[in-house]
């Protein structure tokens, strides 16, 4: 029931596909998965030169958008965050009972990230 | 520790190069695509699926190169495998004493000549460092010990001429963070590019923390710029550049001309540990181009004090 909510705000919004593990918050407001790559850690090499996605040239890069974006919000400094993995156990699950019950923040056991 | 490490610890100036791919013709074709340039560089890459292309396994190159006494570079991307599966690599890699691993996002399935493919990308680059780090750390990404841990040199690569411009050297320092010892940096053929990364990198401590080490690819024909710029994502070739070797007298030695000039000028940049050469041919082109920029052999240079070259 949620996860529909959340999907029906989220999807007209930010595209988003349910990963079920919001970043949007440090990647300016841009959802990662929206990425062909579903990079959360900043663009690949590919980008063209316009800006645009290797992949799909119709599209401006994720993340060049992510970036811009992120400059604007008092939070800017989050886009350099290392992202965990994405746990694919949650697709398709509401990312806000994730944050609630904290699910979303489990990594796992061996990632570790120094600073 | 790896030749690669030992000379970037001993601040020396290093040369890396590309293996060219190889699909066939046993270790014969491993030992013809790198016998040219073997006495000027430190390691070479074994790369991975290039262009979205099946080739032989950066794994099985890796280990080819090794045994025929040429230190390999192992290249693993996150397009084709889950984290399960470059984890198994690299273990697979550390077993036969290979340390050297440059992780990358790689170039999407769309690039290359099977299309149609599933593309993976379960982790991107900077998750597969830090992945790999904690397997030299003694452990899985599961957190499943692994004993004794494997020793590794981990390195990835970014490109200065791609966009968001202004995003890429806070990008490298985020893979500094999670692990890389080494960037081999995209090649480019704008030198304003990289000049204004390394100006940048230096300014921001990024030069400090790892080795930074532009590529230079050597091309014999203004057609190969043409399809490099055309059919290679991330790497822009000026239509200068192609219209000067166009017109030239003798179009191939104007390319090698380009090649050198670009590497000179990567060279002189304040911050450059060292160059990645790429040739797409089975020729002297790299060895030619490390003459004729005086860049010494591989042990000349380890024999003689640290000075930049």
């Amino acid at each position: 029931m949620i996860a529909a909510v959340e999907a029906a705000v989220k999807k007209p919004v930010f595209g988003c596909h349910m990963c079920g593990q919001c970043v949007l918050h440090s990647t300016g407001l841009t959802c990662p998965m929206e990425c062909p790559k579903t990079l959360r850690n900043g663009p690949c090499g590919g980008v063209r030169p316009d800006g645009h996605c290797e992949v799909k040239p119709e599209m401006r890069c994720v993340w060049v958008k992510a970036v811009e974006r992120s400059r604007r919000l008092p939070w800017a400094h989050e886009i350099h965050d290392i992202r965990p993995p994405v746990d694919n156990r949650l697709e398709g699950t509401s990312s806000w009972v994730n944050l609630y019950t904290g699910r979303d923040k489990q990594t796992p056991k061996g990632w570790h990230v120094s600073a | 520790m790896s030749r690669l490490e030992d000379a970037i610890e001993a601040a020396r100036f290093v040369v890396t190069a590309e293996l060219l791919t190889v699909d066939a013709g046993g270790l014969d074709a491993v030992h013809e695509r790198f016998a040219p340039f073997a006495d000027y560089v430190d390691a070479t890459n074994a790369t991975d699926n290039t262009s979205a292309h099946a080739h032989a396994s950066p794994l099985a190159v890796a280990i080819a190169l090794q045994q025929l006494g040429m230190e390999p570079v192992m290249q693993l991307t996150c397009r084709d495998r889950n984290r399960l599966g470059l984890e198994a690599e690299i273990a697979g890699a550390a077993l036969h004493g290979i340390e050297n691993i440059c992780c990358l996002t790689g170039d999407d399935v769309t690039a290359g000549d099977e299309p149609e493919a599933r593309r993976v990308f379960d982790l991107d680059s900077v998750q597969l460092l830090v992945a790999a780090g904690q397997m030299a750390a003694g452990h899985y990404l599961s957190g499943r010990k692994i004993d004794p841990p494997p020793k590794l040199f981990l390195g990835a690569v970014e490109n200065a001429g791609a966009p968001p411009y202004d995003y890429r050297v806070d990008r490298a320092l985020k893979k500094v963070r999670a692990g890389a010892r080494f960037l081999q940096l995209q090649v480019g053929f704008r030198p304003e590019q990289t000049e204004a990364f390394m100006r940048e990198a230096v300014d921001k401590g990024l030069a400090a923390q790892c080795a930074l080490i532009p590529s230079i690819c050597l091309v014999r024909s203004p057609g190969a710029l043409r399809f490099i710029d055309e059919h290679v994502p991330g790497i822009e070739v000026p239509a200068e550049i192609i219209a000067r070797c166009e017109r030239a007298a003798d179009p191939e030695a104007e390319c090698f001309e380009v090649a050198c000039e670009l590497a000179e000028r990567a060279r002189s940049l304040p911050g450059v540990a060292g160059l990645h050469l790429i040739s797409f041919r089975k020729e002297a082109g790299i060895a030619r181009l490390c003459q004729r920029l005086g860049i010494p052999t591989r042990e000349t240079r380890a024999n003689s004090r640290p000075v930049a070259v």
